[in-house]
C-alpha cells in the first residue's frame, strides 16, 4: 500500500480546531434535538395511550409517519421544500434572517424524527405498567390525568431508561447526517481534513475515536441513571 | 416555486426507477450478508471462547458507536486504497452496509438464540451432538423463527439507510430523486414524491411484520 | 530477471509493430490492470457546464467528457482491444480522494492543475484557462467581492475557488458568512432558492450555469478574477506510460486542430471563444511524434 503517514497533521493547525469545531457542533445539535426529541415524544407516546381516539390516530399517525421517512429525506424536507411551502416573506425569514438556519433545520428534523422513536419506548412503558394498576387508580377515582401524573408516568419513565440510552447514543450519530445541509460538524470536519491533507486514515480515525468516545461516555452516564432509577422487584432490575 | 409540476415524476420515471432498484438490490444484498456475518458474530460471542466473544463483542461495540456516513466514507476512500485496487462504489457501498448491519442484526440474532430455552441445547447435548451442530440443527432454526418479524423490521431500518448512498454520489433512489430535483428545479415535488415512495414501501413492510407478529401469538 | 522480461516484452512488442505508438510498457501499471480489467473507469462531474454534466437522459457529456474518449480511444488502440467504459460521479470532494486509491483511471471534469494536488495526482496538459469569479443576482447590486461584507456566500468544498475566497476574505479583512455546498448544482441552487447572496467558483462554470438555469437574465457574474486556474484531466500518479498515453492523444488533437470542433461544440452554444492564452496552450503542447 502506497500511503504516507502523517498522525502529526491531527494536532496542526488550523485541523485541531477544525476537529474541535466539528465535536462543538456535533453536541451541540445532537443535545438539542434530544430535548425536542424527549418533550415531543413524551406528549406523543402519551397520547397513544389516551383513552381518546382522535388524540390516539393522531399520534399514532405521527410516530407512523415520522419513523417510516428516511432522516436523509427528512432533512431534506425542512431544508429544501418546508421554506417554499409557507408564505413568501416567512420562507425568506428562515432561509436568510433566522439565526444558524442550518443548525436550526438540523436540530428540528433530528429532533422530531428521533421523538418517533422515543414515543415508541414511551408507549412501550406505559402498557408494560400494566393494565391492572391503570385499573386500580381508576376504581379508586382517580382521574385520567391523575392517573397518569401520580400512577403511569413515574413507573414508566423509570421503566423505560435502558432503551433510552441507545436512542440518546442514536441521536449522536444521527446528527452526522446534518453534514447533508451543510452543517460542519464532526464527520463532515474529518471527511474535511481528508481531502485538505489527503491523510484519510489518520482524518477518519480521529473521528472513529471520538465518537467512540461520546458513546462511552454517555453509556456511562445512562447507566449512572439506570443504578438511580431502577425499580426493584420490576422487570429489568435484578 | 408555488406551482406544483408533477410531470416532472413522469418525465423521469425510468432514471427514478432505476435508482429504486438499486436501493432495494442493495438492500437485499446487505441483509443476506449482515445476517450471515451477524449469525457468525453472534456464535462467536456466545461461544464462551474468549477471544473469539471479545472480538466479537468489540466489533459489534465498536461499529455501533459510529456513525454510518462516517463507516461509508472509511470504506468508499480507503478500502480500494487498503486493497490496492478498485472494488468499485456499488461495492464499496455494499461491504459498508454488510460489515455496519451485521453488528445490529447480530445483537438481534443474539437475543433470538438466547431466547432458545436451555433445554434444548441440553437435549441436543445428551444426543451426543457437538457445539455446531446443536446451533446448525436445533438452536438457530428455532431462534431464526422467533427473530423474523425483528429481522424484517432491521430490513426496513437498513432500507432507510441506504440513502445514505447519497453523501457519496452513488445512484440509489435517493440521490436520483436529487439530481432530478436539481436539474429541473423542481425539489419541492421531487422530495415529497421520494418521502412519499419511501413512506409506502416501508410502512408496507411494517404492516407486514404486524401480520407475522400476530401469525406467531395466534 | 523481471526486469529482463519487461525488457523482453518491450523489446518484441516494439519489434513486432515496429511503431513507436505502443512503445508504452502495457506489462504493468494502471495499463495492464485496465486491460486485464477489460474496462476503463472515467470520473466524471456532474453539474460542471459545458465540462462535465448530464444530459437529459442523465448521461454525463461535455467538452472534458470528449477529450477524455480520444483518451480512451488511444488506451484502446494501445492495448489492441476493446474497453468498456464505466463512469462514476465525483464531486470536488471526492475526486482527488478516489484518484488516489485507485477508483478511477481519468477524471473528466474541470479540475484545477495545482501542485499542491500534484502530491497526490498527475495531470495531462491543459485543456482550459479560467480563473474565479462571482455570480450574483442581477438586483443584488453586487459587484464584487468587497461588497459581499456581511452577505452570505455558498463555495463548493474543496474547490481552489473556495480557497481563493477564503484567502481574499483574510486579505481583505472580510466578514463573509459560507454556506459550505457539496457541488456546483448545490450551489447554484442555493443562490435560486435564495439562501445565499452569491455563489463562487470558476469564471467559465458560473457562465454554464446561467446558460443552463431556467432564468439566465436573473443572474450576473460580477468582479475581477480573484484567482488562475488552468483545467486538465486528471490522472494517477507514477503512471508514466498510461500519462504518455494520454498525451499523445492530446497532443494529436491538438495539432490536428480537432481540438477547435471539439471545443466550438461546447462553448459555441455559451458564445465563449477562446483565448488567445488558450490558443497558446494547445499549440504549446502540440508536440510533434
Amino acid at each position: 500500500m502506497d500511503y504516507n503517514w502523517n498522525w502529526g497533521v491531527l494536532f496542526t493547525d488550523p485541523y485541531l480546531d477544525w476537529l474541535v469545531m466539528g465535536v462543538q457542533w456535533t453536541f451541540a445539535v445532537a443535545l438539542t434535538a434530544w430535548v425536542l426529541a424527549l418533550i415531543v415524544g413524551i406528549l406523543v407516546g402519551v397520547g397513544r395511550t389516551l383513552p381518546s381516539r382522535p388524540i390516539a390516530f393522531i399520534c399514532t399517525a405521527y410516530v407512523e409517519l415520522f419513523r417510516n421517512v428516511p432522516l436523509l429525506v427528512q432533512m431534506f424536507l425542512w431544508y429544501f421544500v418546508m421554506p417554499e411551502l409557507v408564505p413568501d416573506d416567512m420562507g425568506r425569514w428562515i432561509k436568510r434572517d433566522m439565526p444558524n438556519p442550518e443548525y436550526v433545520t438540523a436540530v428540528i428534523a433530528l429532533g422530531l424524527y428521533t421523538a418517533s422513536r422515543v414515543a415508541e419506548q414511551v408507549r412501550a412503558g406505559i402498557s408494560a405498567v400494566g393494565q391492572g394498576l391503570t385499573n386500580a387508580s381508576y376504581a379508586n377515582g382517580f382521574s385520567v390525568a391523575q392517573t397518569y401524573r401520580y400512577i403511569l408516568l413515574p413507573i414508566s419513565f423509570r421503566l423505560i431508561v435502558p432503551p433510552m440510552t441507545s436512542e440518546f447514543l442514536t441521536i449522536f450519530k444521527n446528527s452526522s447526517l446534518a453534514l447533508t445541509i451543510g452543517l460542519l460538524e464532526l464527520t463532515a470536519q474529518s471527511q474535511q481534513i481528508a481531502e485538505y491533507t489527503f491523510n484519510g486514515f489518520e482524518a477518519y480515525t480521529a473521528a472513529t475515536v471520538i465518537y467512540v468516545c461520546i458513546a462511552l461516555l454517555a453509556t456511562i452516564i445512562m447507566q449512572v441513571a439506570e443504578r438511580y432509577t431502577r425499580i426493584p422487584g420490576y422487570m429489568g432490575s435484578r | 416555486m408555488s406551482d406544483f409540476d408533477f410531470a416532472v415524476i413522469a418525465n423521469n420515471l425510468p432514471f427514478l426507477m432505476e435508482g429504486l432498484q438499486l436501493s432495494l438490490w442493495l438492500t437485499f444484498l446487505a441483509m443476506m450478508g449482515g445476517i450471515v456475518l451477524g449469525t457468525l458474530l453472534a456464535l462467536m460471542r456466545l461461544s464462551g471462547i474468549l477471544p473469539l466473544s471479545l472480538f466479537a463483542a468489540t466489533y459489534v461495540n465498536l461499529i455501533r458507536s459510529v456513525p454510518l456516513i462516517l463507516v461509508i466514507f472509511w470504506f468508499y476512500f480507503l478500502v480500494p486504497l487498503a486493497l490496492g485496487r478498485p472494488i468499485g462504489n456499488f461495492y464499496s457501498a455494499l461491504i459498508a452496509f454488510t460489515l455496519f448491519e451485521a453488528a445490529y442484526f447480530s445483537e438481534i440474532i443474539r437475543a433470538g438464540i438466547q431466547s432458545v430455552r436451555k433445554g434444548q441445547a441440553q437435549a441436543g447435548q445428551a444426543s451426543g451432538l457437538n457445539y455446531w451442530q446443536i446451533q446448525r440443527y436445533i438452536v438457530l432454526p428455532q431462534a431464526f423463527r422467533n427473530m423474523i418479524p425483528i429481522l424484517v423490521t432491521q430490513g426496513i431500518i437498513l432500507f432507510q439507510d441506504t440513502s445514505l448512498v447519497f453523501v457519496v454520489s452513488l445512484r440509489d433512489f435517493m440521490t436520483v430523486s436529487s439530481i432530478v430535483a436539481r436539474t429541473e428545479g423542481r425539489l419541492v415535488e421531487m422530495y415529497i414524491f421520494a418521502a412519499i415512495v419511501y413512506f409506502v414501501i416501508c410502512f408496507a413492510g411494517s404492516l407486514f411484520v404486524r401480520r407475522l407478529q400476530k401469525a406467531k401469538t395466534a | 530477471m523481471k526486469h529482463l522480461t519487461k525488457f523482453l516484452a518491450i523489446t518484441t512488442t516494439v519489434a513486432a509493430f515496429g511503431s513507436a505508438a505502443v512503445a508504452q510498457d502495457i506489462t504493468q501499471g494502471r495499463l495492464a490492470a485496465i486491460a486485464e480489467r477489460g474496462s476503463i473507469v472515467l470520473g466524471h462531474r456532474e453539474s460542471s457546464v459545458p465540462f462535465a454534466y448530464l444530459d437529459e437522459n442523465q448521461t454525463p457529456v461535455g467538452y472534458s467528457i470528449d477529450l477524455c474518449m480520444a483518451v480512451v480511444d488511444a488506451v484502446e488502440e494501445t492495448l489492441g482491444k476493446e474497453l468498456e467504459v464505466q463512469f462514476v460521479p465525483v464531486t470536488p470532494q471526492t475526486r482527488i480522494a478516489l484518484m488516489a486509491n485507485g477508483t478511477i483511471d481519468l477524471e473528466c471534469g474541470s479540475t484545477t492543475n495545482n501542485l499542491t494536488r500534484q502530491e497526490q495526482v498527475e495531470y495531462l496538459p491543459i485543456t482550459f484557462i479560467t480563473g474565479t469569479k462571482i455570480l450574483t443576482r442581477a438586483d443584488s447590486g453586487i459587484n464584487g467581492i468587497d461588497d459581499l461584507a456581511g452577505k452570505r456566500i455558498g463555495l463548493a468544498q474543496g474547490t481552489t475557488n473556495e480557497r481563493a475566497i477564503l484567502r481574499e476574505m483574510e486579505a481583505r479583512g472580510l466578514d463573509i458568512d459560507i454556506l459550505p455546498v457539496r457541488d456546483h448544482a448545490e450551489g447554484m441552487l442555493a443562490l435560486e432558492t435564495d439562501r445565499v447572496d452569491a455563489y463562487s467558483t470558476d469564471h467559465i462554470l458560473l457562465h454554464g450555469l446561467v446558460a443552463k438555469s431556467r432564468t439566465p437574465e436573473a443572474f450576473a457574474v460580477v468582479g475581477d478574477f480573484l484567482s488562475y486556474d488552468p483545467y486538465a484531466l486528471m490522472v494517477p500518479r507514477n503512471e508514466s506510460d498510461f500519462e504518455l498515453v494520454g498525451k499523445r492523444a492530446l497532443a494529436d488533437l491538438f495539432r490536428s486542430g480537432e481540438i477547435n470542433e471539439i471545443y466550438e461544440r461546447w462553448f459555441g452554444p455559451l458564445g465563449v471563444e477562446q483565448s488567445d492564452m488558450l490558443r497558446t496552450a494547445f499549440q504549446l503542447n502540440a508536440l510533434p511524434q
